[in-house]
């Protein structure tokens, strides 16, 4: 675990608490059985504003509490742990990103206060395919007025502001503009994905960020992504070995198996390279270091297989019960494979790796 | 049954695929060439169309849904080689077996061996005709890998047990008509104090109940005993001698299982090809994803390997006689390898393979999702993992249980 401020601290236990008590699995299985629109519960996310989650990477002029990549990482690693179904990964930081990095002075206060508020949901919309390639864009953007489609965007349903991907750089597109349209796409996890055309909708490009903008917005998204990530995995663990302990067959319970043990101790130590290649993701975010991008593909690659691995141990470990939609392991299984595959699977993110090493 | 003197073995055989072909010709409705209906114990009853009532009836009758088992009791009454025939025979006229379930993969060939006369005469003839569904109660709450655990008590009231307790993976239990099931009638022995039982689905106190899986689809339920009256006819073998009896019953499902189970069942497009229509192909032909690529190219060498080994297996068994060793690793290489290919799925096709329901994804995409979570249930499921690991560092290679 990252040295925290006593700040970062306060927030990480605030987080804690509230998703324990406030917004269990259970609140997600609620939003799952009722098929919310969105993808999550709009006055969750309203409550989650109001304690200043959306607004903690952006600067106090605009509403937010400047408190860095390392804060919301600690946020998103408790909502993680909850399944809480929230845009807070798309909107506060993936758009929120994209605004700071990219944004005039004019579109940042225009917008970034509105994320900060929960007023409306920003999130980026960057694939044509099912797999992640942001190379590959077919959008034309003319007078201003941007044509194509995006697949799988993550709470596309639900958003206000889209920060959408063209060959010649990246553009803000109002979810109001009557050149939207959405479809709900029905995925594993239940949340809010959508395919988006945009037909002639007005775009304002973001000049600012330089020729690789899209590559640093993306970057940051793949560590907050990450991070999600490092929450499910830690409490598939916990539950996983709280269930080992104290399933009796054979007249032992399981955790005194061996072979179940070494098991668990190999997830251990796979999950502990996993916090500390999300929180040297985050640090490099917040210290703005030169070698952010490579620390973002460390990060969801490493992320994307220890989530992998620990989810498939976690039903296998939990044996028949795991397998029932009564219990909740199983939605962690589910969701795990959305994020591995949202903005960059690990073997997309090795071979970065290894072009960004120059081999 | 009237067959030709048996001058050669060849004549007699030649005879036989005759007569096969001839009343495959005058009995399978050709409405039906193609169908399959290997998942229909798992699905539930389908509503059954009146050409395929009359081929179920038409087989029944013959009794060649159960080729090898005694005529006496409605069966085919086939030596293995005129049922190997009659099996080639279907196929080439795109025929399937309609006599199906647990009754004919489990049960039935347990109470040839195990039941009376009368028990035998009363349930296997139905069986043979496809009537009678039939459900396994083994699992409970607290018996899984350790099935011998079992609590569900059967109280001996003289002519008949009241049972009381709890099951759980009861498959198909909410179309079953009867249940074969392992049942305590004796509390201070752990194996010899269970009992192999028949009790009816809709019998006073049985309740049954869909357990919902990740996968959305509900294939078992929990199953409920309150005080229900179990004749004591109904019980196979003797009091105590139900942990025999339903081990040998889990043979057969083992059997089942590794030999074409439906995870591990060999889809009609191969992974590579799939691949290629999904992530396309670089200016050599390669697959445009080189990670992706060695993936899948292990994966299928590891398959064939796999396969290999199966008929290995079936080789070994035929000229020895017995069951080799080697056997004992195919459910778990089997299953393993099943989840391997559903995990490869979902990195081909991408967000494409986790699609749930609606629109957006091709049937074949959605059902591909719910295959790789159903899929999970394999490793658990008919001995897990686990326990076949166990048997075969204990039992083959005869490594110290380590209590």
């Amino acid at each position: 675990m990252a040295i925290l401020s006593e700040e970062q601290t306060m927030l990480r236990d605030m987080a804690r608490e509230w998703t324990k008590k406030e917004n269990p699995v259970g609140a997600f299985r609620k939003v799952r059985d009722e098929k919310l629109d969105a993808g999550y519960e709009p006055a969750v996310y309203a409550q989650m504003a109001e304690m200043g989650w959306a607004g903690v990477i952006i600067p106090e002029e605009q509403g937010g509490s400047d408190f860095g990549y390392m804060s919301l990482g600690l946020v998103l690693e408790e909502t993680g742990r909850s399944l809480t179904a929230s845009p807070l990964l798309a909107s506060a930081l993936g758009a929120a990103s994209a605004l700071i990095l990219g944004g005039s002075d004019d579109q940042k206060s225009h917008w970034l206060p509105k994320i900060a508020s929960g007023e409306i949901v920003g999130t980026l919309a960057v694939d044509e395919g099912p797999r992640h390639n942001p190379a590959k864009t077919e959008v034309s953007v003319s007078g201003g007025k941007l044509s194509g489609t995006k697949t799988f965007v993550p709470e596309g349903m639900s958003a206000g502001l889209f920060i959408v991907s063209a060959a010649d750089g990246v553009y803000l597109v109002d979810g109001a503009d009557g050149g939207v349209s959405r479809s709900d796409r029905s995925m594993v996890d239940q949340r809010g994905w959508a395919e988006v055309t945009f037909d002639g909708a007005a775009a304002q490009k973001l000049e600012g960020g330089g020729d690789d903008l899209l590559d640093q917005i993306l970057d940051r998204a793949r560590i907050g992504a990450a991070a999600e990530m490092l929450g499910m995995a830690s409490q598939a663990f916990d539950v996983t070995l709280a269930y080992l302990k104290q399933r009796v067959q054979f007249n032992q319970v399981l955790s005194s198996f061996q072979a179940l043990q070494h098991r668990m101790a190999d997830l251990f130590g796979e999950i502990e390279l996993m916090r500390s290649a999300v929180e040297n993701g985050l640090t490099a975010l917040d210290d703005k270091r030169g070698d952010i991008a490579m620390a973002a593909s460390q990060a969801k690659a490493v992320a994307n297989d220890a989530i992998h691995h620990m989810s498939k141990e976690a039903v296998q470990l939990h044996g028949g019960i795991g397998m029932t939609d009564e219990y909740d392991i199983g939605f962690y299984l589910k969701r795990a494979r959305t994020l591995e595959q949202l903005w960059g699977s690990s073997a997309f993110h090795r071979e970065r790796f290894a072009r960004l090493n120059d081999y | 049954m009237a067959s030709a003197p048996a001058d050669t073995a060849q004549s007699d055989s030649d005879t036989f695929r005759a007569e096969v072909r001839q009343w495959l010709e005058a009995n399978f409705p050709a409405s039906l060439k193609g169908n399959d209906n290997s998942l229909s114990s798992v699905e539930g009853p389908t509503d059954e169309s009146a050409d395929e009532k009359a081929w179920r009836e038409a087989v029944g009758a013959k009794g060649w849904g159960t080729p090898t088992w005694p005529k006496e009791y409605g069966g085919g009454g086939l030596s293995r080689e005129q049922a190997k025939i009659l099996n080639q025979e279907m196929s080439r006229a795109q025929a399937y077996n309609p006599i199906g379930g647990m009754g004919v993969m489990m049960f039935g060939p347990t109470l040839l061996e195990y039941g009376s006369e009368a028990q035998k005469k009363e349930h296997i003839p139905p069986i043979t005709r496809g009537e009678i569904r039939w459900c396994q109660g083994y699992s409970e709450p607290n018996a899984g890998s350790d099935l011998a655990n079992i609590q569900t008590f059967g109280e001996d009231k003289g002519d008949h047990y009241v049972v009381n307790g709890q099951k759980t993976w009861t498959s198909g239990g909410q179309w079953a008509d009867k249940c074969f099931a392992l049942v305590r009638t004796d509390k201070s022995h752990k194996h010899e104090g269970i009992s192999f039982m028949l009790i009816d689905m809709d019998a006073e106190g049985v309740d049954v109940k869909p357990i919902r899986m990740i996968s959305g689809m509900s294939p078992f339920c929990e199953t409920f005993f309150t005080n229900v009256k179990v004749p004591k006819e109904n019980l196979v073998g003797k009091e105590g001698q139900g942990w025999t009896i339903g081990k040998r019953l889990l043979q057969h499902e083992r059997t089942n299982l590794s030999g074409g189970g439906s995870a591990i069942r060999m889809p009609s497009m191969p992974l590579h090809a799939m691949a290629k229509t999904y992530v396309g192909v670089n200016d050599n032909g390669e697959l445009d994803d080189g990670e992706l690529r060695t993936k899948i190219s292990d994966f299928e060498m590891q398959w064939r390997s796999f396969l290999g080994t199966a008929m290995r297996v079936q080789a070994e068994a035929k000229t020895t006689g017995g069951v080799s060793e080697v056997s004992s690793i195919l459910k778990k290489v089997g299953t393993k390898l099943g989840q391997q290919r559903a995990e490869l799925m979902i990195e081909i096709m991408g967000m494409k393979g986790l699609g749930w329901e609606g629109e957006g994804f091709s049937d074949e995409e959605l059902r591909s999702t719910r295959t790789w979570l159903f899929g999970k249930a394999t490793t658990i499921y008919g001995g897990s993992t686990e326990v076949q690991n166990n048997i075969i560092s204990k039992r083959i290679l005869g490594m110290l249980d380590h209590q």
